[in-house]
């Protein structure tokens, strides 16, 4: 079941816990990941979706939020990683087309696997709770499809 | 810089450190959990979860706001279709390239460079929906 042991996962999962944690007692912030790529938008394009307050008053803690994300796992690499610098075998094309949809999906939803699966999860939220068995659901017949079809990783 | 920032910005480092520790900046993790041959994202996912909810839920008894201002409020959604038909969307991408926003932007950080391609998709996928379904 643990092919690669339990710990790495859970004190991956107790580390961006205290992350979440931490921003959430300071400033009452849930710092959840997907509403980046709608806040950041509001920069570019005036359309009232993007213009909205609520996205204009995140839109910057939520880049430096996200900047902090990359820099943490820059950190990782740098110090405590067995693996160094490392490189998916996943093809572009999955990336580019599973993008398309995340990036669609989650704001369809008003959530990810943080804002609805730790966040919401966390908040006793059942909008949230059902969200997150509909993606795993989802996700776990996507994932056998592609795999069923010989398509590796 | 001001303090929410900076508290954000620590937070995301934070955040960014735990994804890569337990590997969920790795697409081919997420893949493995969802192809049902590691179960180890639900533990991460639990542990993260349980951390959080002392925090939304216990804390705000003994803290009456927050320490830099603001107030405690839990994060909740009004269910509706869109919540559902967004979820199996995301799913479906999620199952087909194992990556989801937050692990997207932990995986450049550990040099997976070929995401940002993963990355800017997102940012369309994004823009498509509020453009057209906003």
């Amino acid at each position: 079941m643990f092919p690669l042991g339990i710990w790495p996962y859970i004190i991956g999962g107790l580390i961006i816990g205290l992350g979440v944690s931490f921003v959430y007692i300071l400033t009452g912030i849930h710092s959840t990941q997907s509403s980046l790529f709608s806040t950041t938008m509001s920069y570019f394009s005036k359309i009232p979706y993007f213009q909205r307050k609520t996205y204009l008053d995140s839109r910057e803690w939520r880049l430096y939020f996200a900047a902090g994300v990359i820099l943490g796992a820059v950190i990782y690499t740098l110090t405590v990683s067995p693996d160094g610098w490392w490189t998916t075998s996943v093809q572009p094309w999955r990336l580019v087309i599973g993008g398309v949809l995340v990036g669609f999906g989650t704001r369809l939803s008003s959530g990810c696997t943080s804002g609805h699966g730790i966040s919401g999860i966390a908040s006793l939220s059942t909008t949230s709770l059902l969200a997150v068995i509909t993606f795993i659901l989802f996700g776990i017949i996507s994932a056998q499809i592609v795999a069923f079809l010989g398509v590796l990783p | 810089m001001n303090k929410r920032n900076i508290v954000l910005f620590i937070g995301g480092i934070t955040f960014g450190f735990g994804l890569a520790w337990g590997g969920m900046s790795k697409p081919e993790v997420v893949l493995s959990f969802l192809q049902l041959k590691d179960y180890g994202l639900v533990l991460l996912m639990g542990a993260a979860t349980v951390t959080t909810f002392f925090a939304i839920n216990v804390v705000p008894r003994v803290l009456k706001e927050p320490l830099l201002g603001g107030e405690f409020k839990p994060r909740t959604r009004t269910l509706n279709r869109n919540t559902i038909i967004g979820a199996i969307i995301f799913g479906l991408g999620w199952g087909l390239s194992g990556q989801c926003p937050g692990s997207a932007l932990a995986s450049l950080g550990i040099g997976n460079l070929p995401v940002l391609i993963g990355i800017a998709a997102m940012f369309v996928g994004s823009y498509a929906m509020g453009r057209f379904f906003g």
